[in-house]
């Protein structure tokens, strides 16, 4: 507890921030235009919402959330295969993020109102663990990116009970930046790299991204003084035509990553090709089992019949949901004309309000990005007695 | 039938969607003229009513009481039904109170034992507060037909001075009067899915005495208490700026909140200014008085941790803006029961 208090102050500090703020706020005029960044992590978006920082950007800086969710970008045809496993009557086993998450026509959470039986873990390891206290099959409907897909690896590695299996919707995070950073419409000069995912992988995969796209990268951690000075090292890098990568994230991140875990992932996943809900098809941006993991795949093991689902119709409201423009960084929560109203975090229509990582959930939570430096600031200062 | 036409537990939850709901059907339906001049009835939602007797006010105040599990750390239900009572009816002012009335709902086959234990949190409590139960009434119902037990208590009391909720003006300080979320998490905790390792104690207590002080060195210049108990600080701000149409910005590092309750709240992802207190109140103060109002209400033994959290402004009407040291974001009205962060 001592060493997270002390963590906490020195990262945690409004007086560095304010100076970080400051030295932000001259690199922008000094570019005399505005400048767009991107960061691809909900637990970034997370903390600028918490600590309200956007407050303190200058005006001329968008900071954009890019495809950061994984339980968002988890395309509606992976949804289905869980919804008819579960209508089948295999018990499945998730993270309660997943439960809401619409499909083409219904989600985990309908499918269990009907009578499915869905276990909500904390974990892969208590899937596990509900799979050797019974003998039914457990399919654990596994999402995240590369940080969980390296603890559902090391379970399949160890050796699960003969009734488990895994319905695989892991995502990789490097080639769907390559996909955005292409993308028509996008307007993003630099990219904010996920400081945990990037402990796997390394900060080195970063290097030749930049290269290859002309655009800066940095890795950045989640607490407030991390990210101003990850966007401070950003946008130094944008406004001088620097295309590198660099790690500002050096306590956490290795330039080549834990090859212990890197090892695990590709001994057990393969990459693949698939779409990421709402953004585009995103070359080897799935991970799938290998081969020799056939008997724990339960896309091998089971009949999955997604089709009857398929034929459902959809909810009438997802037509006007904008999600998909929202993870790519082309529209703002405030876009869509059902934020708040028709889709709440109780009621959501599309999946960045579901899960505490998606964009439209964390504006919900905290209230969006109205214009708050100016409230009260006019008014006569209070009085002192 | 549509959704909208059934009742739901977020209409239960202290915010929006409750008042929405008490409005449309109870006070459409109940509320009627002023009895007296200057009278606080039904359509005002506040803490409890006020009419005049004389030159002076008679305060009421009803509330019923489920809460699980029934012993927690720091109190019981018992506890919790005397303290609500007496708390609102301080809220209004009314800091010394006539008599309270409890009736209990029983489920069949709760223990005998357990209830005497209730019973003896219950006399506590009331001595604590100086308040008497002088009526009651008992009724069982079938198992499956009532949640274990409801305790519903009423207070009436008599005050000099009325104190509403809608008092607030621009320049106007926020005071609470101790550490914020320590009942709604210490609850969430007590119910052991989560196996937490700490323990953290309810704040329940009765605040009249409290009160009293403070109003004895503030008087006039406390223009606005509530409690904030479900929904917290934040749903608690939100009605007394939306009531007076002021803003109010806050100040999130003067909020105390005790270091194991912060440490819960970001484990489980429940910001502690969303969950309930039994035995805080926030206050408006008049700015010249501020300092004063603090200081009576620090040298009481419930009152070490107050603290000034805050200001009203004239140009964010209805709205909470919390400024972080980081920056500025909106304090929102939490909606629904607050839920641990699964993933």
């Amino acid at each position: 507890m001592a060493d997270a208090a002390v963590t906490e102050m020195r990262f945690r500090d409004p007086v560095r921030a304010r100076a970080l703020a400051a030295r932000l706020g001259e690199l922008v005029a000094g570019a005399g235009r505005q400048i767009s960044v991107m960061h691809v992590c909900g637990s970034h978006e997370q903390a600028i919402a918490r600590y309200g920082l956007r407050a303190s950007f200058p005006a001329d800086l968008e900071v954009i959330m890019g495809p950061g969710c994984p339980v968002c970008v988890t395309d509606l045809p992976e949804i289905d295969e869980a919804v008819a496993l579960a209508r089948a009557g295999v018990r499945v086993a998730t993270y309660g993020d997943m439960l809401k998450v619409p499909g083409t026509a219904m989600s985990l959470a309908d499918a269990q109102t009907e009578g499915a039986r869905i276990d909500v873990v904390y974990s892969v390891a208590q899937a596990v663990e509900l799979a050797r206290a019974t003998t039914d099959e457990i399919v654990f409907f596994a999402s995240g990116f590369e940080t969980t897909a390296v603890a559902t690896a090391a379970v399949l590695v160890a050796g699960p009970p003969p009734n488990f299996s895994v319905l695989s919707a892991h995502k990789y995070i490097p080639p769907v930046m390559e996909i955005v950073a292409e993308m028509p419409g996008a307007r993003v000069e630099g990219f904010l790299a996920a400081g945990h995912a990037a402990t796997i992988t390394g900060a080195a995969v970063f290097e030749q991204f930049a290269a290859r796209h002309r655009r800066p990268v940095v890795v950045a951690g989640f607490e407030p003084l991390d990210i101003l000075a990850a966007l401070v090292a950003l946008v130094e890098l944008v406004v001088t035509g620097d295309a590198r990568a660099i790690n500002c994230y050096p306590r956490c991140v290795a330039r080549e990553g834990n090859k212990v875990a890197q090892a695990l992932l590709w001994k057990v996943f393969r990459p693949i090709g698939g779409r990421w809900r709402g953004i585009a098809h995103v070359p080897s941006g799935n991970l799938r089992l290998r081969d020799e993991f056939a008997h724990v795949d339960a896309r091998r093991r089971f009949t999955i019949d997604v089709e009857a689902l398929w034929r459902m119709a959809p909810p009438a409201l997802v037509e006007h949901c904008v999600c998909g423009d929202i993870m790519a960084g082309i529209a703002a929560p405030r876009d869509c004309t059902l934020f708040g109203r028709a889709c709440t975090p109780e009621t959501p229509v599309g999946a960045c309000m579901v899960s505490s990582e998606g964009t439209c959930r964390i504006w919900h939570q905290y209230g969006g990005h109205p214009d708050l430096v100016a409230i009260g600031r006019a008014a006569p200062a209070p009085e002192v007695p | 039938m549509t959704a909208s036409d059934r009742v739901t537990l977020k209409m239960g939850a202290g915010g929006r969607a409750m008042r929405q709901l008490v409005g449309e059907v109870f006070v459409a339906e109940l509320a009627g003229p002023p009895m007296t001049e200057g009278d606080v009835g039904l359509a005002a939602l506040d803490d409890g009513a006020a009419v005049r007797i004389g030159d002076r006010w008679l305060v009421a105040t009803t509330d019923a009481h489920v809460v699980h599990p029934i012993f927690f750390p720091g109190g019981d239900i018992g506890r919790l039904a005397v303290c609500g009572t007496v708390n609102d009816l301080a809220m209004m002012g009314a800091t010394d109170a006539v008599m309270l009335t409890l009736a209990v709902v029983i489920e069949e086959g709760f223990a005998r034992a357990e209830l005497v234990r209730i019973a003896a949190s219950i006399k506590a409590a009331c001595a604590e507060a100086g308040v008497r139960i002088m009526t009651g009434d008992t009724k069982v119902m079938g198992r499956g037909e009532v949640d274990r037990i409801i305790l519903t208590t009423t207070g009436v009391g008599l005050t000099d001075r009325v104190v509403t909720d809608r008092g607030l003006a621009p320049g106007d300080r926020i005071l609470v009067t101790g550490t914020m979320g320590d009942h709604g998490l210490a609850v969430l905790a007590a119910r052991g899915e989560l196996a937490l390792e700490v323990e953290l104690r309810s704040d329940v207590a009765p605040v009249n005495g409290l009160v009293r002080a403070a109003l004895a060195a503030g008087g006039d210049a406390i223009v606005a208490m509530k409690d904030p108990t479900r929904g917290g600080l934040a749903s608690a701000l939100h009605e007394l700026a939306d009531k007076a149409q002021v803003g109010v910005v806050l100040d999130e590092a003067a909020v105390p909140i005790r270091p194991d309750v912060r440490a819960v709240g970001e484990l489980l992802g429940i910001d502690p200014l969303h969950v309930a207190n039994e035995g805080k109140v926030v206050m408006g103060v008049r700015p010249d008085r501020a300092d004063a109002v603090l200081a009576a209400i620090r040298a009481h033994p419930l009152g070490a941790d107050a603290a000034l959290i805050g200001t009203c402004v004239a140009d964010a009407p209805g709205r909470v803006v919390l400024d972080t040291g980081f920056g500025r974001r909106l304090l929102i009205e939490p909606e629904g029961e607050p839920l641990p962060r699964i993933c």
